[in-house]
């Protein structure tokens, strides 16, 4: 498990008077300061870990958020925001003698602007709300995260969040055009807006997967799509991974980037099956699931395209969806994966590393070896088309040891992504899950830039500390520069 | 004449930084100089010439990646992804034609630095979209890298896409690593005749809006529609939208797309060929390139704002004009070689931000380049700068003043 901070026992002496200078700033049932009451707040996704925060407050508005981040940076008191709490690394796990922030009632979309394809919203509001708002116009926000009907926009922005389409249509990161938030001083700024180019530095791309530690977003504008006319998927199986991988390669070779493409192994599959009986074929080893959209015209011709590179890599079964219903079954033992794996393990753990494609027959067959020597099974999905994959590791946690178990395989997982060039999470985030992975991929001149960054917002260290980061340092030895009145070995500049 | 540094190699580049930060030297980073005109004017102690930082270090077209050295020539890069029929599919600019200097100079570095896009920046986004991996040397000489070479990547701060668009301010970036695309197989262009700017924006939001998948809207006033080879001096306004795909999409969109603007006035079209020399027209600023004294600016803004903006400059200076980015982006000739920054400024009241693009040294030393920034951004911004360069050694001063 991973340690964090010590709580700070002279904030914790504070406590009562922190609750009521909260009360002063959020009123009625806005501060929630009893255990009971507190026990939602917990944890997030990754339940493993849980902690009581000191005291939870829920803001309405942008000002109370202003003053609470006000008060808590004068007061020296740390600060975990959360939205739905749906972080399945831990991001909105909360800190004994911190402020949780919980965004939930910022809850409304605040404007819809199609002349300019933009929906403005408050980070309270779930992923799917926002395509729920224009779907009757026919558009759609096009980052779709699996817990689309939980997951806030403001947690998307938090973790850039990914989601099976994003091959073709791009991360948050991608889709985000502005947001407004709240610096830990108080200070409230804006970045972006309906425009596309940053005004100066790009602000956004810090913040949209900065895990709740620059900043707390209290408004986010992104771009809506309108929805294509027709989308039909294919059912491909495999006799090899490595057929599959090779499929996918000679897919996105030939010029072709699918909607979705997703691929299953055989645990998988047959979890899926049993669970929502999508019609899946029982005696491959890989599935693929791919997904063309776009004019009929232009799908049924990549149907054909893709058929005939299927066949050419070996597939053994191929089926190529003829309604919508069709369709939407074949994605939905893709959908189910995780709750399929859930029901036949007491627990499951799950990974999100990402790795080069071509990589995947040996990242799978390594992961067979450490199956076994862990003595724990593990079930894969995979957003094929980029390359991130979900193993999930089956364990019990009743079982003494067996979570330790688990975690550990994890970590050799993921360090095996970093290995073969790829990364230690595609779309969970770092969290608190990863945090003390982060060295197998960044050395330590790396993650002190990253560090100098975060003080450029945040010189207290109080937002979410604990996460991404393994080490904590003061930002002004992070700041301090090793350099002598200019006496250093080279007084002159090289000519080279 | 400025000293010049030539590294080799990042650990050269390490030294120099390291060496200029100890010894509180500024440093100018060029690449292959095609855009030294762009931004504030810096004064620096030295050169850095990284021209030799050269080379395409991976390329794995099925994996939809490249790698490159951070002066690689653009054309080279774009050559190696012909070869395999793809393409950066955000369609840098190229600012040779518009600062009258030659084609095709620009680097892979130069083009994220300046975060360049083109008239696909509506489908696809631009330079920092496509960011997947940086090493690089801070202000403090030290080299770092961030990011990796997969697409999906939420592992640390996102500084690959931070430092695109950065001018070279935080850091030198000396290995590049990006996502490329398959090139469309087909395309075409509608046009609309004769609308008037804001008939033009209603009809570039209905294009955009519908299932048509427009990959790049531009409207053009009469003038500077006559001054476009492609159009074969129309007479009258046009409007241009892109369509690219698979030939059989790309043929059902255009009947499609056809149909929805009819209502809006007389149609017409540019064949493949034809579209794709019209898009790097409207891409590179052609229509302003060839009375080279002029100063240019650039707006970026809300779509539906842009007609009135574009009238207000037009009134208060006659500046001449044209639009990309359905609306987003506007390109305006200024009569003559003044900034008219106030101007530009006072009628664009906050609604986007403004660069100016091309004017006389003692313009760009007068003027603010940049949108200046309200207080809270303009302290941050420094604190960034200064996390990554503290003593600000690379390209000060190039955004905006330093002191």
């Amino acid at each position: 498990m991973v340690a964090m901070p010590a709580p700070d026992t002279s904030v914790l002496s504070r406590r009562e008077a922190i609750v009521s200078a909260l009360r002063e700033i959020v009123p009625g049932e806005g501060v929630i300061a009893n255990d009971v009451a507190m026990r939602p707040y917990e944890s997030d996704g990754l339940t493993a870990y849980r902690q009581l925060p000191m005291v939870v407050v829920l803001p309405e508005t942008t000002e109370q958020v202003s003053k609470i981040l006000s008060y808590c940076y004068e007061n020296s008191i740390k600060v975990v925001p959360r939205g739905a709490g749906t972080s399945l690394s831990g991001g909105a796990l909360p800190l004994a003698d911190g402020v949780l922030l919980g965004m939930g009632k910022f809850n409304k979309v605040l404007e819809i602007d199609y002349p300019n394809r933009a929906v403005v919203a408050q980070p309270g509001v779930t992923n799917l709300g926002i395509t729920k708002a224009v779907e009757g116009s026919g558009f759609y926000y096009a980052p779709d995260p699996s817990s689309q009907i939980a997951c806030t926009i403001g947690g998307n922005v938090a973790e850039n969040s990914g989601g099976v389409h994003c091959l073709k249509y791009g991360l948050t990161t991608n889709n985000v055009l502005g947001v407004e938030m709240v610096l830990m001083t108080g200070e409230i700024v804006r970045f972006g807006g309906k425009h596309l180019d940053a005004e100066g530095y790009d602000f956004l791309s810090l913040i949209i997967g900065s895990e709740g530690l620059l900043g707390v977003v209290t408004e986010v504008t992104v771009r809506i799509l309108k929805k294509p006319e027709t989308a039909r998927a294919l059912l491909v199986g495999f006799p090899t991974s490595e057929a599959a991988g090779d499929c996918v390669a000679k897919i996105i070779g030939a010029g072709i980037i699918p909607g979705g493409m997703e691929m299953m192994d055989k645990p998988a599959i047959h979890a899926a099956e049993a669970f929502v009986h999508a019609g899946y074929p029982l005696d491959v080893e890989a599935l693929l699931i791919v997904e063309l959209d776009g004019p009929e015209a232009e799908c049924n011709h990549l149907i054909e395209s893709v058929s005939a590179i299927a066949k050419g890599c070996g597939a053994v079964t191929l089926r190529a969806s003829t309604s919508e219903e069709e369709r939407l079954k074949f994605w939905a033992g893709r959908k189910a994966a995780f709750p399929a794996v859930g029901r036949i393990s007491p627990d499951y753990y799950c990974m999100d590393g990402t790795i080069p494609r071509a990589k995947l027959p040996l990242v799978l067959s390594r992961m067979r070896e450490l199956s076994e020597k862990y003595g724990l099974l593990v079930a894969n999905v995979f957003h094929a088309g980029d390359g991130n994959l979900h193993p999930l590791i089956l364990y019990d946690a009743n079982k003494e040891g067996e979570l330790e178990r688990a975690e550990n395989f994890g970590s050799d997982i993921l360090r095996l992504c970093v290995e073969v060039g790829g990364v230690l999470t595609g779309e969970h985030g770092v969290g608190v899950e990863k945090r003390d992975l982060m060295p197998s991929m960044f050395n330590k001149t790396d993650l002190d830039q990253q560090l100098r960054v975060k003080c450029a917002f945040d010189d207290k260290g109080l937002l979410n500390p604990g996460k991404v980061f393994p080490e904590l340092h003061r930002c002004a030895e992070m700041g301090r520069m090793h350099v002598h009145g200019g006496k250093t070995a080279f007084p002159d500049l090289p000519r080279f | 004449m400025q000293d010049a540094i030539k590294p080799r190699d990042v650990n050269d580049v390490a030294e120099a930084v390291a060496s200029a930060a100890a010894g509180e030297k500024r440093l100018e980073l060029i690449g292959r100089g095609s855009k030294r005109e762009l931004g504030r004017a810096v004064q620096t102690d030295a050169t850095l010439d990284l021209s030799a930082l050269s080379g395409i270090t991976l390329y794995e077209p099925e994996e939809l990646v490249l790698s490159a050295r951070a002066a690689t020539p653009i054309s080279e890069i774009e050559k190696a992804l012909e070869e395999r029929k793809q393409e950066l599919a955000f369609e840098p600019m190229d600012y040779g034609p518009l600062l009258n200097k030659a084609r095709g100079e620009g680097t892979i570095g130069g083009a994220i630095a300046a975060g360049l896009s083109g008239p696909r920046r509506i489908k696809v986004g631009s330079a920092r979209d496509f960011m997947l991996g940086v090493s690089a040397v801070s202000g403090r000489g030290e080299i770092f890298k961030a990011g990796g070479r997969v697409v999906k990547n939420v592992t640390g701060y996102d500084l690959p896409r931070l430092l695109a668009g950065s001018w070279g301010t935080l850091a030198v970036m000396t290995d590049i690593t990006l996502k490329v695309l398959p090139r469309a197989e087909d395309c075409a262009t509608v046009l609309l005749f004769g609308a008037s700017d804001s008939h033009a924006n209603e009809a570039m939001s209905a294009a955009m809006g519908s299932s048509c998948e427009v990959s790049a809207a531009a409207h053009l006033p009469q003038w500077p529609a006559d001054n476009v080879a492609e159009l074969d001096a129309p007479g009258k306004s046009v409007t241009a939208l892109r369509l690219e795909g698979v030939p059989q999409s790309v043929a059902y969109r255009k009947t499609k797309l056809q149909e929805l603007l009819r209502p809006f006035g007389a149609l017409g079209s540019l064949d493949a060929t034809k579209s794709r020399a019209f898009w790097k027209s409207i891409r590179d600023v052609a229509p302003f390139a060839d009375r080279t004294e002029r100063t240019v600016w650039k707006i970026s803004t809300t779509p539906s704002l842009a007609p009135g903006i574009a009238a207000g400059i037009n009134a208060a200076t006659g500046a001449h004009y044209y639009y990309d980015w359905a609306g987003g982006l506007l390109w305006l000739e200024m009569p003559g070689d003044k900034p008219e920054e106030n101007a530009v400024r006072t009628t664009l009241a906050g609604r986007g931000h403004a660069t100016l693009i091309r004017a006389s040294a003692a313009a760009r030393a007068s003027a603010e380049v940049f949108e200046p920034l309200d207080p809270v951004r303009a302290a941050i911004s420094q604190r960034l700068k200064s996390s990554f360069d503290p003593k600000g050694v690379l390209n000060p001063g190039r955004i905006y003043a330093e002191g």
